[in-house]
Protein backbone atom coordinates (compact mmCIF):
# COMPACT_ATOMS: atom_id res chain seq x y z
CA UNK A 1 0.00 0.00 0.00
CA UNK A 2 1.31 3.46 -0.88
CA UNK A 3 2.34 5.61 2.10
CA UNK A 4 -0.17 8.29 3.11
CA UNK A 5 2.04 11.32 2.49
CA UNK A 6 1.03 14.91 3.14
CA UNK A 7 1.78 17.07 0.08
CA UNK A 8 4.16 19.59 1.70
CA UNK A 9 7.93 19.13 1.61
CA UNK A 10 10.25 20.34 4.38
CA UNK A 11 13.78 21.64 3.74
CA UNK A 12 16.47 23.84 5.30
CA UNK A 13 17.81 26.99 3.68
CA UNK A 14 21.10 28.67 4.57
CA UNK A 15 20.97 32.45 4.64
CA UNK A 16 22.25 35.51 6.44
CA UNK A 17 20.04 37.81 8.50
CA UNK A 18 21.73 41.10 9.35
CA UNK A 19 25.11 39.49 8.59
CA UNK A 20 24.53 36.51 10.89
CA UNK A 21 24.45 33.00 9.44
CA UNK A 22 21.19 31.10 9.92
CA UNK A 23 19.78 27.72 8.93
CA UNK A 24 16.02 28.06 8.60
CA UNK A 25 13.52 25.27 8.26
CA UNK A 26 10.60 25.76 5.91
CA UNK A 27 7.84 23.74 4.32
CA UNK A 28 6.34 24.34 0.94
CA UNK A 29 3.63 23.01 -1.33
CA UNK A 30 2.34 23.96 -4.74
CA UNK A 31 4.09 24.61 -8.04
CA UNK A 32 7.35 26.58 -7.99
CA UNK A 33 6.89 27.80 -11.57
CA UNK A 34 4.13 28.07 -14.14
CA UNK A 35 2.79 31.35 -12.88
CA UNK A 36 2.07 30.19 -9.34
CA UNK A 37 2.07 33.03 -6.80
CA UNK A 38 4.42 32.67 -3.84
CA UNK A 39 2.52 32.89 -0.54
CA UNK A 40 4.79 33.24 2.50
CA UNK A 41 3.14 32.43 5.84
CA UNK A 42 4.35 33.85 9.17
CA UNK A 43 3.47 31.99 12.36
CA UNK A 44 2.45 33.52 15.70
CA UNK A 45 4.77 34.32 18.61
CA UNK A 46 6.22 31.29 20.37
CA UNK A 47 4.99 28.85 17.73
CA UNK A 48 6.21 27.59 14.34
CA UNK A 49 5.22 27.02 10.73
CA UNK A 50 3.18 23.92 11.48
CA UNK A 51 0.29 26.27 12.19
CA UNK A 52 -0.15 26.50 8.40
CA UNK A 53 -0.14 22.78 7.64
CA UNK A 54 -3.78 22.79 6.57
CA UNK A 55 -3.19 25.58 4.04
CA UNK A 56 -0.13 23.74 2.75
CA UNK A 57 -2.30 20.67 2.17
CA UNK A 58 -5.24 22.48 0.53
CA UNK A 59 -5.35 21.80 -3.23
CA UNK A 60 -7.72 24.73 -3.75
CA UNK A 61 -4.93 26.99 -2.53
CA UNK A 62 -1.89 25.25 -4.03
CA UNK A 63 -3.63 25.28 -7.42
CA UNK A 64 -2.71 28.98 -7.71
CA UNK A 65 -0.16 29.44 -4.94
CA UNK A 66 3.25 28.16 -3.97
CA UNK A 67 2.72 28.18 -0.20
CA UNK A 68 5.83 28.53 1.99
CA UNK A 69 5.90 28.53 5.79
CA UNK A 70 9.24 28.99 7.53
CA UNK A 71 10.09 28.67 11.19
CA UNK A 72 11.53 31.92 12.52
CA UNK A 73 15.05 31.68 14.00
CA UNK A 74 14.79 30.15 17.52
CA UNK A 75 11.43 28.54 16.61
CA UNK A 76 10.39 25.06 15.50
CA UNK A 77 13.22 23.35 13.60
CA UNK A 78 15.12 26.59 12.90
CA UNK A 79 17.99 26.72 15.37
CA UNK A 80 19.07 29.87 17.12
CA UNK A 81 22.31 31.34 15.74
CA UNK A 82 25.70 30.22 17.04
CA UNK A 83 26.38 31.76 20.43
CA UNK A 84 22.70 31.89 21.39
CA UNK A 85 23.58 30.74 24.90
CA UNK A 86 25.25 34.09 25.60
CA UNK A 87 22.30 36.34 24.80
CA UNK A 88 18.68 36.89 25.74
CA UNK A 89 16.46 36.45 22.71
CA UNK A 90 14.53 39.58 21.77
CA UNK A 91 12.68 40.04 18.51
CA UNK A 92 12.55 43.61 17.19
CA UNK A 93 10.77 45.30 14.31
CA UNK A 94 14.11 45.56 12.49
CA UNK A 95 15.25 41.96 13.08
CA UNK A 96 11.84 40.53 12.21
CA UNK A 97 11.57 42.56 9.01
CA UNK A 98 15.11 41.52 8.08
CA UNK A 99 14.28 37.83 8.61
CA UNK A 100 11.21 37.96 6.37
CA UNK A 101 13.06 39.82 3.60
CA UNK A 102 16.07 37.48 3.87
CA UNK A 103 13.84 34.43 3.44
CA UNK A 104 12.05 35.92 0.41
CA UNK A 105 15.37 36.89 -1.21
CA UNK A 106 17.07 33.56 -0.43
CA UNK A 107 14.21 31.69 -2.11
CA UNK A 108 14.27 34.20 -4.97
CA UNK A 109 10.53 34.84 -4.65
CA UNK A 110 9.06 37.27 -7.14
CA UNK A 111 6.80 39.77 -5.34
CA UNK A 112 5.28 37.23 -2.98
CA UNK A 113 2.08 37.58 -0.99
CA UNK A 114 2.87 37.56 2.72
CA UNK A 115 0.29 36.41 5.25
CA UNK A 116 1.19 36.66 8.93
CA UNK A 117 -0.73 36.03 12.12
CA UNK A 118 -0.47 37.92 15.42
CA UNK A 119 3.16 39.12 15.57
CA UNK A 120 3.25 37.95 11.95
CA UNK A 121 0.28 40.20 11.27
CA UNK A 122 1.96 43.14 12.99
CA UNK A 123 5.11 42.71 10.90
CA UNK A 124 2.98 42.49 7.77
CA UNK A 125 1.79 46.02 8.63
CA UNK A 126 5.42 47.08 8.85
CA UNK A 127 6.11 45.50 5.46
CA UNK A 128 3.21 47.57 4.11
CA UNK A 129 4.78 50.70 5.62
CA UNK A 130 8.39 50.15 4.55
CA UNK A 131 8.49 47.61 1.69
CA UNK A 132 5.13 47.69 -0.08
CA UNK A 133 6.62 47.59 -3.59
CA UNK A 134 8.27 44.24 -2.93
CA UNK A 135 4.97 42.44 -2.37
CA UNK A 136 1.96 41.53 -4.50
CA UNK A 137 -0.46 41.70 -1.58
CA UNK A 138 -0.29 41.54 2.22
CA UNK A 139 -2.62 39.71 4.58
CA UNK A 140 -2.56 40.54 8.29
CA UNK A 141 -4.37 38.07 10.56
CA UNK A 142 -5.16 39.10 14.15
CA UNK A 143 -3.26 42.34 13.60
CA UNK A 144 -3.43 45.91 14.82
CA UNK A 145 -1.09 48.86 15.10
CA UNK A 146 -1.08 48.42 18.89
CA UNK A 147 -2.84 46.28 21.50
CA UNK A 148 -3.36 46.66 25.22
CA UNK A 149 -1.28 44.08 27.17
CA UNK A 150 -3.30 41.65 29.30
CA UNK A 151 -0.63 39.89 31.42
CA UNK A 152 2.93 40.23 32.70
CA UNK A 153 5.31 38.40 30.34
CA UNK A 154 7.73 37.79 33.25
CA UNK A 155 5.64 34.66 33.97
CA UNK A 156 6.69 33.14 30.64
CA UNK A 157 10.29 32.38 31.57
CA UNK A 158 11.22 31.60 35.15
CA UNK A 159 12.44 28.40 36.81
CA UNK A 160 9.44 27.83 39.08
CA UNK A 161 6.81 27.87 36.30
CA UNK A 162 6.86 25.41 33.38
CA UNK A 163 7.38 27.65 30.37
CA UNK A 164 5.64 25.47 27.80
CA UNK A 165 2.61 24.83 29.96
CA UNK A 166 2.12 28.41 31.08
CA UNK A 167 2.51 29.73 27.51
CA UNK A 168 -0.10 27.27 26.26
CA UNK A 169 -2.46 27.93 29.18
CA UNK A 170 -2.28 31.69 28.70
CA UNK A 171 -3.02 31.61 24.99
CA UNK A 172 -5.64 28.85 25.27
CA UNK A 173 -8.23 31.52 26.04
CA UNK A 174 -7.60 33.16 22.67
CA UNK A 175 -9.03 30.12 20.87
CA UNK A 176 -12.74 30.27 20.08
CA UNK A 177 -14.88 27.89 22.15
CA UNK A 178 -16.39 26.56 18.91
CA UNK A 179 -13.03 25.38 17.54
CA UNK A 180 -12.69 21.58 17.34
CA UNK A 181 -10.96 20.05 20.35
CA UNK A 182 -8.36 18.24 18.25
CA UNK A 183 -7.30 21.46 16.50
CA UNK A 184 -7.34 23.41 19.75
CA UNK A 185 -5.01 20.95 21.40
CA UNK A 186 -2.67 20.69 18.41
CA UNK A 187 -2.37 24.49 18.55
CA UNK A 188 -1.60 24.33 22.28
CA UNK A 189 0.96 21.54 21.80
CA UNK A 190 3.05 23.79 19.55
CA UNK A 191 3.16 26.38 22.33
CA UNK A 192 4.21 23.73 24.83
CA UNK A 193 7.18 22.91 22.59
CA UNK A 194 8.67 26.39 22.36
CA UNK A 195 12.22 27.02 23.58
CA UNK A 196 12.76 28.72 26.95
CA UNK A 197 12.15 32.47 26.77
CA UNK A 198 11.30 32.45 23.05
CA UNK A 199 7.62 33.41 23.39
CA UNK A 200 8.65 36.12 25.84
CA UNK A 201 11.34 37.35 23.42
CA UNK A 202 8.80 37.52 20.59
CA UNK A 203 6.49 39.60 22.75
CA UNK A 204 9.23 42.18 23.20
CA UNK A 205 8.52 43.06 19.57
CA UNK A 206 4.79 42.94 20.15
CA UNK A 207 4.66 45.04 23.28
CA UNK A 208 7.72 47.25 23.43
CA UNK A 209 9.33 47.71 20.04
CA UNK A 210 6.53 47.21 17.54
CA UNK A 211 4.14 50.07 18.27
CA UNK A 212 3.07 51.22 14.80
CA UNK A 213 0.49 53.83 15.80
CA UNK A 214 2.56 56.71 14.46
CA UNK A 215 3.47 54.99 11.20
CA UNK A 216 0.29 53.29 10.11
CA UNK A 217 -1.04 56.22 8.07
CA UNK A 218 1.93 55.88 5.70
CA UNK A 219 0.45 52.69 4.20
CA UNK A 220 -0.55 53.12 0.55
CA UNK A 221 -2.81 50.29 -0.58
CA UNK A 222 -2.63 51.46 -4.19
CA UNK A 223 0.95 50.18 -4.18
CA UNK A 224 0.15 46.92 -2.39
CA UNK A 225 -3.34 45.73 -1.39
CA UNK A 226 -3.78 45.00 2.31
CA UNK A 227 -6.29 42.62 3.89
CA UNK A 228 -6.96 42.44 7.64
CA UNK A 229 -8.90 39.55 9.17
CA UNK A 230 -9.47 39.05 12.90
CA UNK A 231 -11.38 36.41 14.84
CA UNK A 232 -14.18 37.65 17.08
CA UNK A 233 -12.91 35.60 20.06
CA UNK A 234 -9.44 37.16 19.98
CA UNK A 235 -9.31 39.34 23.09
CA UNK A 236 -5.57 40.01 22.66
CA UNK A 237 -5.96 41.68 19.27
CA UNK A 238 -9.65 42.47 19.44
CA UNK A 239 -11.91 43.06 16.48
CA UNK A 240 -12.07 46.70 17.66
CA UNK A 241 -8.25 46.94 17.54
CA UNK A 242 -8.22 45.72 13.95
CA UNK A 243 -11.16 47.88 12.87
CA UNK A 244 -9.51 50.95 14.43
CA UNK A 245 -6.29 50.13 12.53
CA UNK A 246 -8.07 49.53 9.22
CA UNK A 247 -10.01 52.78 9.56
CA UNK A 248 -6.71 54.67 9.31
CA UNK A 249 -5.63 52.95 6.08
CA UNK A 250 -7.60 54.02 3.00
CA UNK A 251 -8.35 51.02 0.80
CA UNK A 252 -7.59 48.36 3.43
CA UNK A 253 -10.05 45.46 3.36
CA UNK A 254 -11.12 44.32 6.82
CA UNK A 255 -13.19 41.43 8.04
CA UNK A 256 -14.17 40.10 11.47
CA UNK A 257 -14.29 36.30 11.43
CA UNK A 258 -17.14 34.66 13.34
CA UNK A 259 -16.44 31.74 15.70
CA UNK A 260 -12.67 32.12 15.33
CA UNK A 261 -9.97 33.29 17.70
CA UNK A 262 -6.31 34.28 17.56
CA UNK A 263 -5.09 31.21 15.61
CA UNK A 264 -7.59 30.85 12.76
CA UNK A 265 -5.42 28.72 10.46
CA UNK A 266 -4.69 26.09 13.10
CA UNK A 267 -7.57 26.28 15.60
CA UNK A 268 -10.31 25.79 13.01
CA UNK A 269 -8.90 25.26 9.50
CA UNK A 270 -12.30 24.53 7.93
CA UNK A 271 -13.85 27.72 9.26
CA UNK A 272 -10.79 29.84 8.36
CA UNK A 273 -10.92 28.46 4.82
CA UNK A 274 -14.34 30.09 4.34
CA UNK A 275 -12.73 33.48 4.95
CA UNK A 276 -9.29 33.14 3.39
CA UNK A 277 -10.18 31.41 0.10
CA UNK A 278 -12.12 34.41 -1.27
CA UNK A 279 -9.22 36.71 -0.31
CA UNK A 280 -6.69 34.49 -2.07
CA UNK A 281 -8.95 34.23 -5.12
CA UNK A 282 -9.20 38.01 -5.31
CA UNK A 283 -5.43 38.37 -5.11
CA UNK A 284 -4.95 35.71 -7.79
CA UNK A 285 -7.35 37.60 -10.08
CA UNK A 286 -5.80 40.98 -9.33
CA UNK A 287 -2.67 40.37 -11.43
CA UNK A 288 -4.55 39.68 -14.67
CA UNK B 1 -30.20 29.35 39.90
CA UNK B 2 -27.85 32.19 40.88
CA UNK B 3 -24.19 32.15 39.76
CA UNK B 4 -23.19 31.45 43.38
CA UNK B 5 -25.59 28.50 43.52
CA UNK B 6 -24.06 27.19 40.31
CA UNK B 7 -20.55 27.52 41.72
CA UNK B 8 -21.60 25.65 44.88
CA UNK B 9 -21.98 22.58 42.65
CA UNK B 10 -18.22 22.57 42.04
CA UNK B 11 -17.44 19.51 44.23
CA UNK B 12 -19.76 17.26 42.18
CA UNK B 13 -18.54 18.71 38.89
CA UNK B 14 -14.88 18.13 39.76
CA UNK B 15 -15.55 14.69 41.19
CA UNK B 16 -17.04 13.75 37.83
CA UNK B 17 -13.94 14.92 35.91
CA UNK B 18 -11.14 12.41 36.50
CA UNK B 19 -8.99 13.97 33.76
CA UNK B 20 -9.00 17.41 35.37
CA UNK B 21 -8.10 15.88 38.74
CA UNK B 22 -5.27 13.96 37.05
CA UNK B 23 -3.91 17.16 35.52
CA UNK B 24 -4.03 18.89 38.92
CA UNK B 25 -2.51 16.02 40.86
CA UNK B 26 0.59 18.02 41.93
CA UNK B 27 -1.48 20.90 43.25
CA UNK B 28 -2.16 21.64 46.93
CA UNK B 29 -3.39 25.14 47.69
CA UNK B 30 -6.05 27.13 49.50
CA UNK B 31 -7.58 29.95 47.49
CA UNK B 32 -10.69 32.10 47.35
CA UNK B 33 -13.14 32.73 44.54
CA UNK B 34 -15.75 35.49 44.86
CA UNK B 35 -18.94 35.10 42.90
CA UNK B 36 -20.22 38.65 43.11
CA UNK B 37 -20.37 39.51 46.83
CA UNK B 38 -20.26 35.88 47.94
CA UNK B 39 -16.86 34.36 48.81
CA UNK B 40 -16.02 30.68 48.35
CA UNK B 41 -12.96 29.11 49.98
CA UNK B 42 -11.41 26.24 48.05
CA UNK B 43 -9.09 23.75 49.71
CA UNK B 44 -7.50 21.87 46.83
CA UNK B 45 -5.59 18.68 47.66
CA UNK B 46 -3.88 16.62 44.95
CA UNK B 47 -6.14 18.22 42.33
CA UNK B 48 -9.36 17.34 44.17
CA UNK B 49 -11.57 19.54 46.33
CA UNK B 50 -10.97 18.59 49.96
CA UNK B 51 -13.35 21.37 51.00
CA UNK B 52 -15.48 24.13 49.51
CA UNK B 53 -16.71 26.61 52.09
CA UNK B 54 -19.38 29.10 51.09
CA UNK B 55 -19.67 32.47 52.82
CA UNK B 56 -17.34 34.75 54.79
CA UNK B 57 -14.65 33.22 57.04
CA UNK B 58 -13.02 35.80 59.32
CA UNK B 59 -9.23 36.10 59.01
CA UNK B 60 -8.96 33.03 56.79
CA UNK B 61 -5.67 33.09 54.92
CA UNK B 62 -5.47 32.06 51.26
CA UNK B 63 -2.72 32.04 48.62
CA UNK B 64 -4.70 34.09 46.12
CA UNK B 65 -8.15 35.47 45.54
CA UNK B 66 -10.08 35.64 42.29
CA UNK B 67 -13.02 38.01 42.16
CA UNK B 68 -15.64 38.35 39.47
CA UNK B 69 -18.97 40.12 39.26
CA UNK B 70 -22.15 38.03 39.16
CA UNK B 71 -22.69 39.17 35.59
CA UNK B 72 -19.14 38.13 34.62
CA UNK B 73 -19.59 34.58 35.90
CA UNK B 74 -23.07 34.29 34.42
CA UNK B 75 -21.73 35.23 30.99
CA UNK B 76 -18.58 33.13 31.43
CA UNK B 77 -20.70 30.04 32.06
CA UNK B 78 -22.97 30.43 29.04
CA UNK B 79 -22.54 27.65 26.49
CA UNK B 80 -20.93 28.83 24.35
CA UNK B 81 -19.79 32.02 26.05
CA UNK B 82 -19.87 35.23 24.00
CA UNK B 83 -16.62 36.80 22.75
CA UNK B 84 -14.83 38.71 25.49
CA UNK B 85 -16.47 36.66 28.27
CA UNK B 86 -15.03 33.25 27.39
CA UNK B 87 -11.72 33.23 29.28
CA UNK B 88 -10.46 34.20 32.73
CA UNK B 89 -8.09 36.79 31.24
CA UNK B 90 -10.75 38.11 28.90
CA UNK B 91 -12.67 38.91 32.11
CA UNK B 92 -9.69 40.52 33.86
CA UNK B 93 -8.73 42.52 30.76
CA UNK B 94 -12.21 44.05 30.55
CA UNK B 95 -12.27 44.72 34.31
CA UNK B 96 -15.06 42.24 35.11
CA UNK B 97 -12.73 40.12 37.29
CA UNK B 98 -9.52 40.58 39.25
CA UNK B 99 -6.82 38.41 40.82
CA UNK B 100 -4.58 39.24 43.76
CA UNK B 101 -2.27 37.50 46.19
CA UNK B 102 0.50 34.98 45.42
CA UNK B 103 -0.16 34.19 41.76
CA UNK B 104 2.54 31.52 41.53
CA UNK B 105 0.33 28.48 42.26
CA UNK B 106 -2.24 29.90 39.83
CA UNK B 107 0.27 30.36 37.00
CA UNK B 108 1.95 27.01 37.72
CA UNK B 109 -1.41 25.31 37.23
CA UNK B 110 -3.10 27.79 34.96
CA UNK B 111 -4.95 25.46 32.59
CA UNK B 112 -6.20 23.46 35.58
CA UNK B 113 -7.65 26.60 37.17
CA UNK B 114 -9.17 27.86 33.93
CA UNK B 115 -10.88 24.51 33.42
CA UNK B 116 -11.92 24.26 37.07
CA UNK B 117 -13.55 27.69 37.00
CA UNK B 118 -15.34 26.87 33.75
CA UNK B 119 -16.92 23.68 35.14
CA UNK B 120 -20.30 25.31 35.98
CA UNK B 121 -20.73 25.78 32.21
CA UNK B 122 -21.58 22.07 32.14
CA UNK B 123 -24.70 22.59 34.24
CA UNK B 124 -27.95 23.06 32.28
CA UNK B 125 -28.67 26.78 31.87
CA UNK B 126 -32.27 26.26 32.96
CA UNK B 127 -31.12 25.28 36.47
Amino acid sequence: MAPALDPMIGRYVRLEIDGVAHRLYFEEAGPAGGGAIPLVCLHTAGADGRQFRHLLADPEITRHYRVLAFDMPWHGKSSPPDGWEREEYRLTTASYTAAVLAFCHALDLDRPVVMGCSIGGRIVLNLAIEHAREFRALIALEAADFQQPWYDTAWLHRPDVHGGEVCAALISGLIAPQSPSVNRHETLWMYMQGGPGVFKGDLYFYRVDGDLREKIKAIDTSICPLYLLTGEYDFSCTAEDTLRTAAQIPGAEVQVMKELGHFPMSENPAKFREYILPVLERIARQRT
Amino acid sequence: MSPADRFSRLPDLLAADADLRRRGRWLNVECRVDIGAEPFYLDIRDGGLAALQRGPRLLKSVAFCLRGSEDAWRRHWQAPPAPGWHDLFALTKRGAASIDGDLRPLLQNLQYFKDLLALPRRLPETL
